[in-house]
């Protein structure tokens, strides 16, 4: 269920309702365009009314989000959107609140709000757009960029490990996460609205194609002719196997920390690890995130976390009520309490 | 504790310093002496000075800790110059202080802990109570530490808490000289131990061994009296600059009818004011302890958008962090107060002493045009009313401000006359509820034509769904623009909305003019901020002795008073002691071609008033 304190509208929203009137202004083949037509069609299901909709941006091609829906938005600035959304979060929980962010703005100016937002179990919905690369700024590494990427800033090479933004969640302890892909609208959709029901923080990366500056750096899990043998559908309860004929499978082996893919025809006495993204030890998701690298040979896809913990709205909104029903009088009258409340003496 | 039968003697007023290692106990002992005076009916004013380290190594002079406080039969404007008494817990804290004391001050010293050990610590090659070098001086040796021990022998305490107890002996033998109540320093302790009813019984027996000691013993043979001031009727509470702000913060959320959200980052010397509002939570307080500067003021920001009043606390180094969160509270022309309780910098500096050196910062440290309102406090008990203040510019004009404490308001305390809540200033705003534009469009940046000032639009308002941010915004409609004529708009309309704020104007003292006696001043001095008092001691004095001076300080830094110029030019001279290096200086010669003499200390120290005493009296004599 989505937060209970959002209220809802009977009122039967479309797609439409949730187009701004300005003009969208992404290079031509962007997959900003995809993920903005699919979250507009997704955002009526949710019976939120579109003023108890906020959209919160930092700085980057994909920050300009807001701007394209017709709810409550900022474009703030580079890499404080979670922290801008925590305040406005925790103050109005009849407010459902997302936070739309890149690779560079959220993992490397804004890494330590987005992990502290992510341990807090902040009532946000994050979306990562991940394409690998500075794009607003014309194309240097990010980092999520490979090893060894040639970009404008790095002629050699970049000298810099890339970060896995799910093991990154996961590390700080996220109760929802999520990966998606810009092209697939269903299986978008279906993890926005996974996310959506989600209480407290819910992370979701979104590959991303920058056509402009990497091209193509999904190709690999969005070619019909290559991606089946490299993408993992995750499904709630399913059996975890992939490949045009399901010819593998993702095992835990006996004495490993980790899970590895083999042949489905010869698995030795292991049998394909039935996925349940509700386990509340976070290893087994971080072990499904480990699955793939820079290289997406083995990608999986879909929700790998989604657990129950307290919300830090809630718990601070707790304290807040708790406290205001001990308070008695008006709130003038409670004040000169409180400025009286100290060893005081009178001058007549 | 019967009163004794010594001689009593009246003092019109005292400065009593307590100085010890920083476990020693003396910011309470300080803390419990000032409250006790402030019951008595005295003027107070306090200074504590303290080492950033928590336990520097015991006994040594890093580790020194020292709190003084000044008392008078009338109002007075500063924790006192140099003190009359010195309670030296141990050989550091006499070594680090005696050179602060006047000769015949009143020196107790704590023999207990002139060892040779202690004394080899601080560079003493003979005990300075033994060696003839405080000759000058009233020395009262007394065991205090072994006389505490002994005296709580049949209490069945550990030693170590017997010997913890010694600031209390101390503070008993302080209260018998000048005669102090001593009622509510024992209902203190009853508080402070509530667990521990064996440390209530052994801090009472050590206060009371002390005040038993002074009585009995000969070393101290007359106790003074210092009587109650001549001070405004009503109920008066002692307060520091802190606790006050944090009230002040307290009572614009009430009297706004807001619920305030504060994002803070823990930093000395603010945190106290973290510290002070997340204990009111059923005022509808917010507290956010961020992970960093930034998301502090980022959630600050957060929450005024939701409608709240946002409030950030923090010092210099954090304020330099915030920076770019401001020049988008700027853009967004939202509601947030910025408090900077400063410090002695650069980078760390010093971080419990005090300066008044993030005027430039305050004022210009952001990038682009990027003006916002600034207000100092001048005294602890005014940062409640700046606060109040800084909410209400805030609230008005939809702006950030910063409010400019200091260390030496901020952990200074005095009396203050309580305000009742019904009549501090209403600051009750209203958001936008209806469109404001042609066929039901709303206009976000369509302004007030009075303030500037646009609505306040907060999520959750159907109709008025709209979109903001950092880049520049096209008048009215708040899209983005890249038009030069535009840009051009709105940066002057910004610089104008600020310099539209309407200020009091500013007030000068130069009771020579108005007694209409010979001509009145012709030098004045300008302050502003935390020097109020010294300052003002300084031209008491002076006048005191046939010259006059005219004294105005400001509270509004930006915009200045709309007066500020003409009273300038009424003078043949102005002098503007500031604690940096003439940054207030900088914007009068700027601003109102005035040759404006600045007199600069910035040694982490407030001014001394006999300091700005001999300064002005050069400046009125030779111009």
């Amino acid at each position: 269920m989505a937060s209970p304190t959002i209220p809802l509208t009977p009122v039967k929203l479309t797609a439409k309702d949730f187009k701004s009137d300005q003009e969208v202004r992404w290079c031509p083949g962007c997959g900003d365009y995809s993920i903005l037509a699919a979250m507009q069609r997704f955002m009526p299901e949710l019976n939120i009314p579109r003023e108890k909709t906020v959209f919160i941006s930092g700085i980057g091609c994909s920050s300009r989000f807001p701007y394209y829906m017709n709810t409550y938005g900022m474009h703030s600035i580079h890499g404080r959107a979670p922290a801008i959304a925590t305040g406005l979060s925790v103050s109005r929980p009849d407010l459902s609140v997302w936070v739309v962010t890149g690779d560079g703005d959220a993992l490397s100016i804004g890494g330590n709000h987005l992990i502290h937002a992510l341990r807090r179990n902040v009532n946000l919905k994050i979306l990562l757009f991940n394409n690998r690369i500075y794009g607003l700024t014309k194309g240097q590494y990010s980092p999520t960029s490979e090893l060894g990427k040639i970009t404008k800033s790095t002629p050699a090479g970049s000298a810099d490990s890339p970060f896995n933004p799910l093991s990154l969640a996961l590390g700080a302890e996220a109760s929802f996460v999520a990966r998606t892909i810009d092209s697939d609208a269903k299986h978008l959709q279906s993890v926005l609205r996974a996310a959506a029901q989600h209480e407290g923080s819910a992370f979701v990366e979104i590959y991303q194609n920058c056509n402009i500056f990497n091209d193509g750096a999904f190709e690999l899990i969005k070619d019909p002719s290559t991606r089946d043998d490299h993408l993992i559908r995750l499904e709630q309860g399913q059996p975890i196997t992939f490949g045009s004929e399901a010819q593998f499978s993702v095992v835990h082996p006996a004495g490993a920390f980790g899970l590895s893919v083999r042949e489905s025809a010869s698995l030795a006495g292991e049998t394909p690890v039935v996925h349940d993204a509700t386990v509340d030890d976070p290893a087994y998701a971080f072990a499904l995130s480990r699955l793939s690298g820079s290289d997406l040979g083995t990608t999986p896809i879909g929700v790998f976390r989604d657990v129950n913990r307290p919300t830090y709205d809630q718990l601070v909104q707790k304290q807040l009520e708790d406290a205001k029903a001990q308070a008695t009088g008006t709130p003038d009258k409670m004040l000169d309490e409180l400025l009286n409340a100290a060893d005081t003496w009178t001058i007549v | 504790m019967a009163a004794g039968a010594k001689r009593v003697e009246q003092l019109d007023r005292v400065v009593i310093r307590f100085a010890g290692d920083s476990g020693d106990g003396m910011q309470l002992t300080g803390d419990r002496f000032t409250s006790e005076t402030a019951q008595l009916g005295n003027d107070i004013s306090t200074l504590p000075n303290f080492p950033a380290e928590i336990r520097a190594p015991a006994g040594t002079l890093p580790g020194v800790s020292s709190f003084q406080v000044h008392f008078a039969d009338y109002d007075i404007l500063t924790p006192g110059d140099s003190p009359n008494v010195l309670v030296a817990m141990n050989p550091a804290a006499l070594k680090a202080n005696l050179s602060d004391l006047p000769s015949g001050a009143d020196i107790i010293v704590n023999t207990d802990e002139f060892t040779k050990r202690n004394l080899a610590k601080v560079g003493y090659a003979a005990s300075p109570l033994e060696d003839g070098s405080l000759g000058g001086y009233a020395v009262h040796p007394v065991a205090l530490t072994s006389m505490t021990v002994g005296a709580l022998s049949e209490l069945g305490v550990s030693k170590k808490d017997a010997e913890r107890a010694k600031n209390m002996f101390a503070l008993g033998l302080l209260s018998w000289m000048y005669s102090r109540p001593f009622e509510s320093t024992l209902r203190f302790l009853e508080r402070k131990f509530a667990k521990r009813p064996d440390l209530v019984a052994a801090n009472k027996a050590a206060f009371q061994a002390g005040w038993n000691f002074g009585e009995t013993t000969e070393d101290f043979s007359v106790r003074y009296e210092v009587k109650p001031a001549k001070m405004l009727p009503g109920t008066y509470r002692n307060i520091t600059g802190n606790q006050a702000l944090a009230l002040g913060l307290v009572a614009a959320g009430v009297r706004a009818k807001l619920p305030v959200f504060l994002g803070a980052y823990p930093i000395t010397p603010a945190s106290d004011i973290l510290h002070e509002l997340s204990k009111h939570k059923r005022f509808g307080i917010t507290t956010v302890q961020a992970e960093d500067e930034i998301a502090a003021i980022g959630a600050a920001l957060g929450a005024a958008y939701g409608g709240a009043l946002g409030v950030t606390t923090t010092s210099g180094p954090g304020v330099a962090l915030k920076g770019e969160t401001i020049s988008l509270a700027i853009a967004l022309e939202l509601p947030l107060v910025i408090v900077d309780v400063q410090r002695a910098g650069p980078s760390t500096g010093m971080p419990t002493k005090t300066e008044q050196a993030d005027l430039n910062m305050a004022l210009y440290g952001r990038h682009g045009e990027a003006p916002l309102a600034v207000i100092a406090p001048k005294s602890p008990s005014d940062c409640f009313h700046a606060a109040i203040e800084a909410a209400r510019i805030a609230l008005t004009y939809r702006t950030p401000v910063i409010l400019l404490s200091d260390n030496y308001v901020a952990n200074g305390s005095e009396p203050w006359l309580l305000p009742e809540a019904g009549e501090l200033p209403d600051l009750t705003t209203t958001y936008a509820t209806e469109p404001n534009g042609e066929d039901g469009r709303f206009l976000p940046y369509l302004r007030d034509p009075e303030t500037l000032a646009r609505p306040w639009a907060i999520p959750g308002t159907p109709g008025l769904e709209h979109r903001i941010g950092g880049l520049e915004k096209a008048d009215k409609t708040g899209d983005i623009s890249y038009d030069p004529a535009n840009h051009e708009f709105m940066v002057r309309t910004r610089a104008a909305r600020i310099e539209a704020i309407k200020v009091p104007d500013i007030e000068v003292e130069d009771p020579d003019a108005e007694n209409g006696d010979q001509q009145g001043a012709t030098v004045l001095v300008l302050g502003w901020g935390s020097t109020y008092g010294p300052i003002g001691a300084a031209c008491r004095a002076l006048r005191q002795r046939g010259l006059p001076i005219a004294q105005a300080h400001l509270r509004h830094m930006a915009p200045l008073p709309a007066n500020l110029g003409e009273v300038l030019k009424a003078y043949d001279k102005v002098v503007i002691p500031e604690m940096n290096l003439g940054q207030l200086a900088h914007v009068i010669r700027a601003k109102y071609l005035v040759d404006a003499v600045p007199f600069n200390q910035v040694s982490g120290l407030p001014f001394t008033a006999s300091t700005l005493e001999s300064m002005l009296e050069d400046v009125v004599k030779n111009g």
